[in-house]
């Protein structure tokens, strides 16, 4: 935690330090009509402060995506309301990072042109943010691919892109989608170090949504327990465990005690379905 | 496959069927204005075209062919674009696309002779109304072809309509645009061939139509030997375009047989 006071500098202006970047109350979504409707979530509250990094957890179906595409201000929440540094989404905002499961690239720009896909949408700065692209491409071990096209790389490797995307312009918050979920088994863990190096590095606050709990334990600062049908926030899981964190913690006895305890929520889950 | 052996066999192929060909219609017999020998087709061909005579018809027909795609394809992209981005225009539109879709378009031909004359004007009409269809189905589908994640990511970067349409969708849309463009080309040679059958002054169905009136066999064969290399030329000319601007297609190679979806003539 000794570089926190850079963090907060990088992440967000001084004034507003104190408060959570990201606040959610009361929030509920529901599909379909009032009576046959499907509900999705249910009074999900949370807070997540600056630099954090928060891993939601859950079985499918546990509405985690909807929770996060309100959070990316795709859809709109039936009640409550999700607040980033204190102003609501209610639409898509140019201060949100997003990886999805998929690299969703675009085959027909470079890796650079891929990269800078944010800045061509917003009118941001091309020349100025193409040297952050370059440095933020060199630190995901991508140096001298920028003129490569997605189709040349691994699977990995597309994903490393898609994540230097995803903080090309500098957002609030970073919002993942099972950025992994589609590796294979090896190369996902080599993401989750390289992730952490990365958000070591650039201190992001960031959801990531997994339903892997090893992957939740290893990354995540506090990890979101939720329950399906309708997703509810059933623990807060807060990871003392020290950084940067080896592959090698996940042998230790407070890793399973970690994971014991998320794993606690879903078997007791089967139980009840049984 | 491609290796210099197989282009060479390839070759010896042809002029085996080619030598096969003269070979029997001496064999046999066969009269000129029948089945014409090969020797006598090029031999047809070199007059035509000493006398110009060919040339000058073949242009006009070239020229028939390109402006009726060019037309043909605006129409068929404009109206293939607003299909596929406006719901209201497909409900009102679509079923008077579907009717006349059915409808095979030759059949149009006299009565479009009728309304634009015998002259320049009916031909591109009738090669634009061949060569329109199959481009218009394309960009429909081309356009409805955009990856909905990718979609997702372009609304995350709060990116405009406009902005989702030439940066995503349009781009998306390429592979289908460019195998309609392929059909389309091919369509609106044949759109010109068939207006010079119908009512004409010029152009290489015109001089099929009196080759055939003076019994002149050899002398139509001379002029599908014109056509068939006009064919391959236009169509490799879209067919180089598409290399160089689907690189990233890696359907590409087999777009032909794949993505190509043309409509009846």
């Amino acid at each position: 935690m000794s570089s926190l006071p850079a963090t907060v500098r990088e992440v967000m202006p001084a004034s507003a330090a104190a408060d959570p970047v990201i606040s959610v109350k009361g929030l509920t979504k529901s599909y379909g009509g009032q009576a046959g409707g499907v509900r999705a979530l249910e009074a999900i509250d949370f807070e997540i402060g600056a630099g954090e990094f928060v891993a939601i957890v859950g079985p499918s179906g546990c509405g985690k995506t909807t929770l996060l595409k309100i959070l990316a201000g795709l859809i709109p929440a039936s009640e409550g309301s999700a607040l980033l540094r204190g102003t609501p989404i209610l639409r898509p905002r140019r201060d949100i990072g997003m990886v999805f499961q998929a690299p969703v690239l675009f085959p027909w720009r470079t890796v650079l042109d891929n990269v800078l896909l944010p800045a061509d949408v917003q009118r941001l700065d091309r020349q100025r943010l193409r040297a952050t692209a370059l440095d933020l491409l060199c630190l995901v071990g991508l140096e001298g691919f920028e003129g490569r096209y997605p189709w040349e790389l691994s699977g990995g490797m597309q994903q490393r892109v898609a994540i230097v995307r995803a903080l090309i312009h500098d957002p609030a918050m970073l919002l993942m989608d099972e950025p992994f979920g589609a590796l294979d088994a090896m190369t996902r863990e080599q993401m989750n170090l390289e992730l952490q190096r990365i958000w070591l590095e650039r201190r992001k606050t960031v959801v990531f949504i997994t339903h892997s709990i090893p992957e939740a334990v290893f990354l995540a600062d506090r990890v979101l327990v939720m329950t399906p049908r309708p997703g509810r926030i059933a623990e807060t899981i807060a990871v003392e465990l020290p950084r940067p964190r080896s592959l090698d913690v996940m042998s230790t006895p407070p890793f399973g005690g970690y994971a014991l305890r998320v794993r606690h929520h879903f078997s007791a889950l089967g139980a009840l379905d049984a | 496959m491609n290796t210099y052996r197989n282009a060479a066999l390839r070759v010896l192929l042809m002029l085996a069927a080619v030598g096969l060909w003269e070979l029997c219609v001496r064999a046999f017999a066969v009269p000129v204005y029948v089945l014409p020998a090969p020797s006598s087709i090029v031999r047809a061909f070199y007059v035509g075209v000493s006398r110009l005579i060919y040339v000058q018809n073949a242009w006009i027909t070239l020229e028939e062919t390109l402006l009726g795609f060019a037309a043909g394809a605006s129409l068929g992209f404009m109206l293939g674009t607003a299909i596929a981005l406006s719901r209201r225009f497909e409900y009102f539109l679509y079923p008077s696309i579907v009717m006349f879709q059915a409808l095979p378009k030759v059949a149009l031909a006299p009565l479009i002779i009728l309304w634009f004359g015998v002259g320049l004007p009916s031909k591109i009409v009738t090669a634009a109304l061949i060569a329109f269809f199959p481009l218009m189905v394309n960009t429909v589908v081309g356009l409805r072809s955009a990856d909905e994640d990718r979609v997702n990511l372009m609304r995350s970067l709060d990116a405009s309509e406009a902005q989702i349409f030439w940066m995503l969708r349009l781009p998306s849309a390429l592979p289908f645009l460019m195998a309609g463009l392929e059909v389309a080309m091919i369509f609106a040679l044949i759109g010109a061939i068939v207006a010079e059958f119908v009512s004409a002054t010029a152009g290489l169905g015109v001089l099929i139509n009196s080759l055939n009136f003076s019994g002149d066999t050899a002398g139509i064969f001379s002029i599908l030997l014109i056509l068939a290399v006009m064919g391959l030329l236009l169509n490799s000319a879209i067919a180089s375009v598409r290399r160089r601007v689907l690189f990233w297609d890696a359907s590409q190679k087999s777009v032909t047989e794949g993505t190509r979806r043309g409509g009846t003539l």
